[in-house]
């Protein structure tokens, strides 16, 4: 049993009769030589490590960030005194993230999802959602199958690190993940997952990967929360029956390529763009001396 | 090509902020400890181009002393390692230098414990992946992914099939077998990536080879 895109996946769920997370499971079951029920309760313990993450990241005041200062902490903050704009999911979706986001820079300890600069993303966008429709842990555990089942035919098709593909590669197919969790949440189908997935990378395709001082703060953990936010337009749009016209698999294709053609200053060398302006230079040359005295 | 994991897509769980210059970096200074096999009271880490460059953003150093320490890229110690190493008694040095055409985010790590030293230089290749490029001296190629044995010994006619005998008598299946020497007749490398673990016992059994001169092990990361 082998999963290598998109198309390939909603086959088999249909020549076995079996749903996205089943397919998935089955899947790694048999890649990994054991039963489906242990990829389940392995997928219980991420779920576990995802929430911790969210709740310890609202609580990093940003002792151990050189740049960023407590996001989650902030934007709490500004949550409990009303001085944000949208209802309870707007806000949490990007709370969520940025919390995360600021733990995993501030070395706490988080899921890579599909990598650890990118790891906000699924579950600020996923655990906002799952609060607000009220679902529960095995709802999750099977929207979390579903959101590695769109994982798995990204990488299998595409890069996945900034290095190769620029931040596409990582907060785009993030928010694509994340897209397809919550359309599963929401009672999609396998098309629609997918449709989300097309509509939350097309939206990413071509963002370059240009962090200041080599570090996961500036510019990737506000992006990781409105990666997040991107991820619950597209599953929107897509359980609305907006088509996202090109599929998955050569959305995918076209990152591939978009990331061939990205020069190497902006694939996570922090050698381009936001690294070398004139105000991206001038941190990473007072963090250098701070750090080499 | 090799199956997509779906927890290397929705994994691995670690302590950030990098899963290369982070997890990568705990995990080389876990594989140090355990081919050691000792508590580490003693070590010296080299630090080259990107490790060097950056390790301080990514604290590099305190991850790779975290390994040193046992723990593993998941565990919620790893900022404080500075401070374990200093109530375990692990005395440590760093230095930065060019250790020659090998991957960007290489370290060399020296290590020392109950009267045994230790050599060895690797890289963090990405998603917290390692490779082991070197183990005292000898060009070896260990990813941590089986469990691996290590011998050092003569270069003789013999000694390499009762090695392999001796694994085959415990039952344990050899993955990957590789063997290398500095010159003929002096002393050789053996490296066993097994896929079954292997006892104590065995590897009592595998000293006692006649040539056999170390024997060390480094059980799956």
């Amino acid at each position: 049993m082998d999963i290598n895109s998109a198309s390939q996946l909603l086959e088999l769920m249909k020549e076995r009769d079996q749903t996205f997370p089943q397919v998935v499971a089955e899947y790694e079951a048999f890649r990994s030589n054991t039963s489906c029920e242990a990829v389940r309760e392995q997928m219980r313990e991420t779920l576990k490590v995802m929430r911790a993450s969210v709740e310890n990241g609202i609580l990093d005041r940003g002792e151990r960030t050189h740049i960023i200062t407590g996001y989650g902490h902030i934007f709490n903050q500004a949550i409990e005194e009303d001085r944000v704009l949208g209802g309870s999911l707007l806000r949490n979706v990007v709370l969520y993230a940025l919390a995360v986001g600021q733990h995993n820079a501030g070395l706490g300890r988080i899921v890579a999802c599909p990598t650890a600069g990118a790891c906000g993303v699924v579950p600020g966008a996923m655990l906002a959602v799952a609060d607000e429709l009220g679902s529960s842990e095995e709802e999750l555990i099977e929207a979390l199958l579903v959101m590695g089942g769109v994982g798995i035919v990204s990488a299998a098709q595409g890069p996945i690190s900034g290095a190769e593909g620029g931040c596409q590669s990582e907060c785009g197919v993030a928010s694509s993940m994340a897209a397809g969790a919550i359309v599963y949440l929401m009672g999609g189908s396998g098309e629609q997952v997918f449709a989300a997935a097309s509509l939350a990378l097309q939206s990413h395709l071509g963002l370059v990967c240009d962090p200041l001082a080599s570090l996961v703060e500036v510019p990737c953990v506000t992006r990781n929360a409105t990666s997040a936010t991107t991820a619950v337009a597209a599953a929107n749009m897509a359980m609305a029956g907006i088509p996202a016209v090109i599929p998955y698999d050569e959305c995918v294709a076209a990152m591939k390529q978009i990331g061939k053609s990205m020069p190497e200053s902006l694939r996570e060398t922090s050698k381009g763009g936001l690294a070398s302006s004139p105000t991206g230079r001038r941190i990473y040359d007072e963090l250098r001396r701070k750090h080499s005295q | 090509m090799a199956q997509i994991g779906l927890f290397d897509i929705v994994g691995p769980i670690m302590v950030g902020p990098s899963s290369s210059h982070t997890a990568g970096a705990v995990r080389l200074g876990l594989a140090a400890r355990k081919i050691l096999g000792k508590d580490v009271e003693k070590a010296k880490i080299t630090l080259h181009g990107s490790f060097a460059a950056t390790y301080w953003g990514h604290r590099t150093n305190v991850a790779l002393i975290a390994g040193l320490l046992g723990m593993a890229m998941d565990d919620e110690r790893i900022p404080h390692a500075f401070e374990v190493a200093k109530e375990a008694g692990l005395e440590y040095a760093f230095e930065f230098e060019d250790l020659g055409d090998v991957h960007p985010n290489s370290a060399r790590i020296e290590v020392e414990g109950s009267g045994d030293k230790l050599v060895m230089a690797g890289a963090s290749i990405g998603g917290g992946r390692i490779n082991i490029f070197d183990v005292s001296g000898y060009e070896v190629g260990v990813d941590g992914t089986y469990t691996t044995l290590l011998t050092r010994h003569r270069d003789e006619p013999g000694v390499i099939a009762e090695i392999t005998k001796v694994l085959a008598i415990h039952g344990i299946n050899i993955a990957f077998l590789n063997v290398s020497r500095k010159t003929r007749g002096s002393d050789a490398l053996l490296l066993a990536e097994t896929d079954d673990d292997i006892p104590q016992l065995a590897i009592q059994h595998v000293m006692r080879v006649p040539g056999v001169l170390t024997v060390r092990t480094l059980p799956r990361l």
